[in-house]
């Protein structure tokens, strides 16, 4: 049976990107939740065992992230050769900065110093900052190349750090206190007030259709899971109702899964091309030229083309 | 120092797709896989319809995103304005056909044929391994630009180093030409007709200028 043909117009509109499926949005998810744990554990005060879990675990997340796009890339025997570009790449910065993660990382982990804690965590931030920066300096995908894309992922990667934090603690008898109850509340906070501010700046200067329609479509849900709900139990834990451990670990995982589906939306279904147009249409015959054609995105009054 | 452009009358070219089956067989890129394609764009609605015809390939940007987010330093620009992948170095990240704006760029993971498992004698004999899992995109076809530069002769004046889309043009839309030089064909063309690059507001300075009109 034949396939059938896309319609004229459709081959220049934006499409869903296709080389970065789930295994480099695992990335993403991982390693930004995991950078953030690492620096939140650096600078939690908790006690040896409960910090050396966190810590181990953040090592988890972010190799778990770099295994899974080692088998996305198309040659990984070649792997190594990621470390030429560092003048420019932010996936080469990302890469060297993975090995300082690692090693103050492990270090950290064995030794349980503050001072080498407190590396890893600095270099768990850069970690998370790099994949941002990676996203954003993606001109073919507006969603990604918006400049509030990097505080976007930035924000909800702290707020999963601290969200995993909090889930650590509970389990593992570390005393949570009002300090660190409160310091979750504010990114949850900030991260619902990024995703709006991002939604809002994609919106008002111009994205594919297809990429607004993904976004606007995970909102409510976003609001409600990712933020109302853990919100409401960490203001719970705040005000002293029993269970604070369980309700701190509701939370924490509301706030993670939040931002692993806000980050898979991104990475996967929001990802739509930037399409093809063209400024005029030409004169043909004895006729004028025509408008400017740019299928696929709606027309946004006062914004700049793009 | 030189700078190679591709000029597209948009207003000449009538769709016959030559060029892609000229850059087809010219690059044997595999299937699926187009370097140049012409899209068919109609536009608007009844009466008041159009249509043009548009064709695309990668843009060899003058300040080309995909070689700054290339980690491994495969993708470089070149003096002469191409932008080009050295494929022993490339390691199949498609960071580079993220950061395109122009759809330019692909990555194939595994070698297939026209006819399935099977070659038929022509892939066989121009299958080029170090081309999978690797991106890949236009060149401007390079090697006749490189042959250029040691025999003396002229791209976009002498067939023999011209891309072979440009050559295969049956309308003679396409033009290619050092546009630092103000006496070469593009640079003329440029001068006397209106013109556009795509998503200039990008700021990649795109090496394709797309004529639509007379001044």
């Amino acid at each position: 049976m034949k396939k059938p043909v896309p319609g004229a117009s459709t081959l220049a509109a934006p499409k869903p990107q296709k080389n970065w499926d789930w295994r480099a949005a695992s990335n993403f998810i991982a390693g930004g939740a995991g950078g953030a744990l690492l620096f939140f554990a650096s600078i939690s005060g908790f006690e040896p065992a409960p910090t050396r879990m966190a810590i181990l675990f953040a090592l988890i997340l972010i190799g778990c992230g770099l295994t899974c796009v080692w088998f996305e890339i198309g040659r990984p025997l070649r792997a190594l050769n990621v470390y030429r570009h560092i003048a420019t790449s932010w996936m080469t910065r990302e890469a060297f900065v993975a090995l300082a993660v690692f090693a103050t990382g492990g270090l950290a982990w064995l030794l349980v110093q503050p001072l080498l804690a407190l590396l890893a965590g600095i270099a768990g931030l850069a970690f998370l900052y790099s994949q941002a920066r990676i996203l954003a300096a993606n001109k073919g995908i507006p969603a990604w190349r918006h400049p509030r894309s990097v505080s976007l992922m930035v924000a909800t990667g702290l707020a999963e750090g601290a969200g995993f934090l909090a889930c650590v603690a509970s389990m593992s008898g570390a005393s949570i206190s009002f300090w660190h109850a409160l310091a979750l509340l504010i990114l949850i906070a900030i991260r619902a007030l990024v995703w709006k501010g991002y939604l809002a700046g994609l919106t008002a200067e111009g994205a594919p259709e297809g990429a607004l329609r993904v976004l606007d479509g995970i909102a409510p849900r976003l609001a409600v899971f990712g933020h109302v709900l853990p919100g409401l139990a960490v203001a719970a834990a705040l005000a002293g109702m029993p269970g604070r451990p369980a309700l701190m670990f509701a939370a924490g995982i509301l706030v993670v899964a939040g931002g692993w589906f806000l980050k898979y939306t991104l990475v996967r279904r929001a990802a739509f091309t930037q399409g093809l147009a063209v400024v005029r249409l030409p004169a043909r015959g004895g006729g004028p030229a025509g408008p400017a054609v740019k299928p696929g995105w709606k027309p946004v009054p006062g914004a700049k083309a793009g | 120092m030189k700078r190679y452009v591709m000029t597209i009358d948009l207003r000449r070219c009538v769709g016959c797709q030559t060029c892609t089956a000229a850059c087809k067989g010219t690059n044997a890129t595999p299937p699926g896989v187009q370097w140049r394609r012409v899209l068919d764009l109609e536009t608007g609605e009844f009466p008041e319809v159009r249509r043009a015809f548009l064709p695309v390939a990668c843009m060899h940007c003058g300040d080309p995103p995909c070689e700054s987010v290339c980690p491994t330093e495969a993708t470089t620009k070149r003096d002469d304005g191409l932008v080009a992948i050295d494929y022993e170095l490339c390691i199949g990240c498609a960071n580079c056909v993220m950061a395109c704006p122009f759809d330019a760029r692909s990555i194939v993971h595994e070698q297939h044929f026209a006819y399935g498992e099977s070659q038929m004698t022509s892939e066989a004999r121009r299958f080029d391994p170090g081309r999978v899992g690797v991106s890949m995109k236009c060149t401007f076809c390079k090697d006749r630009i490189d042959e250029a530069a040691v025999t003396g002769r002229t791209p976009g004046v002498d067939p023999e180093v011209t891309p072979a889309c440009v050559n295969s043009c049956i309308s003679g839309a396409m033009g290619f030409g050092d546009i630092n030089d103000p006496q070469s064909g593009v640079s003329q063309l440029l001068a006397q007709t209106q013109h556009f690059r795509m998503h200039e507001e990008l700021g990649t300075e795109p090496g394709v200028y797309y004529i639509w009109d007379q001044p």
